[in-house]
């Protein structure tokens, strides 16, 4: 099986004792910035961005609950993307990351529900409503469970891996009726806020989008830091036998 | 400060919304370190094993 259409950097950093050194170097620095950029992005939406002229000061919810809402939608893309990769290529980084996405996106996929329930009560007047939107989010919950679950249910983890990543693969056709369940049935849920074709159509002042846009830069900063943590704890357990997990953890200074 | 903390009548509503969010991300970020360290203590124990079954010569080692 050639493999030389890969380049020489994704070969070297494929390599998990390269990948687990460089993302331990990275990873303090893209937490960092997702911090600085959270607190910008949080100081726009709670103290300067006015409130809303229908909703009040309970639109404020949406710095969370949008970035949240996409990074559920992204990180799935990245599970099986990774998971794709896993099945055909079988490497061993490609399982990790996959795996350790589950957890994550599953993360974040509850924060929406949750904070879109805290949004819909004062809004709506109600918890939670079978709307598309809503019934769409919470099977992309099952989906991230059900990944984790069947990942789990194996005991060889590589088998269980590319198991899993069947089914993560399978779980995609949920995307696009969970982004488009908006306008293709008529939902309680409102729109999607930003329009990313054209960012000035989108139904929302400037004040309110530049905070909205800045914590989603800080999420996808938090997501890399993360998953680059949870994929070095990952290979470290999946890698025990290894002499550079021995090396390493077998040296005083941790 | 108690105005903008208010939030207009939602504070019920906003400040658990954004409880949760720093909650669950915080148990994201501490769950995998917990993990990393019960597994780093579990290979140490491993090679110590190994390493006390290695030399045979000294048999009066206890196989701990």
């Amino acid at each position: 099986m050639s493999r030389s259409y890969i380049p020489h950097w994704m070969h070297w950093l494929g390599s998990p004792p390269n990948f687990y050194r460089f993302a331990g170097a990275l990873r303090p620095w893209l937490l960092a910035a997702a911090i600085v950029a959270a607190v910008i992005g949080l100081y726009g939406g709670l103290v300067l961005a006015p409130p809303d002229y229908q909703q009040g000061d309970a639109y404020r919810i949406i710095f969370i609950h949008v970035p949240s809402a996409w990074m559920s939608l992204a990180i799935y893309v990245g599970m099986a993307i990774a998971g794709l990769i896993a099945l055909v290529w079988r490497v061993k980084l490609a399982e990790v990351i996959a795996m350790e996405s589950a957890p994550l996106g599953a993360a974040f996929t509850l924060i929406t529900l949750v904070t879109g329930s805290l949004w819909g009560k004062p809004m709506w007047g109600t918890w939670w409503t079978w709307d598309a939107r809503l019934t769409s989010e919470l099977v992309l919950f099952f989906l991230y469970l059900g990944v984790i679950g069947l990942y789990h249910a194996f005991e060889d983890r590589r088998r269980g891996a590319r198991a899993a990543a069947l089914l993560a693969l399978v779980g995609v056709v949920n995307l696009p009726i969970v982004h488009y369940s908006v306008q293709w049935w008529n939902t309680l849920h409102q729109g999607n806020t930003v329009d990313w074709m054209d960012l000035g159509k989108s139904s929302i002042a400037p004040a309110m989008l530049w905070p909205l846009l800045v914590m989603a830069l800080a999420t996808h900063l938090y997501y890399f830091a993360s998953i680059l943590g949870r994929a070095r704890t990952g290979l470290l357990s999946l890698e025990g036998g290894k002499q550079w997990v021995r090396e390493l953890v077998g040296a005083p200074s941790r | 400060m108690t105005h903008w903390l208010a939030m207009g009548g939602y504070a019920k509503y906003v400040w658990p919304a954004y409880a949760v969010f720093f909650s669950v991300l915080a148990w994201d970020w501490l769950a995998p370190a917990l993990k990393r360290r019960r597994v780093t203590r579990a290979l140490r124990g491993r090679i110590a094993r190994e390493q006390s079954r290695k030399p045979r010569t000294t048999s009066a080692e206890a196989s701990a």
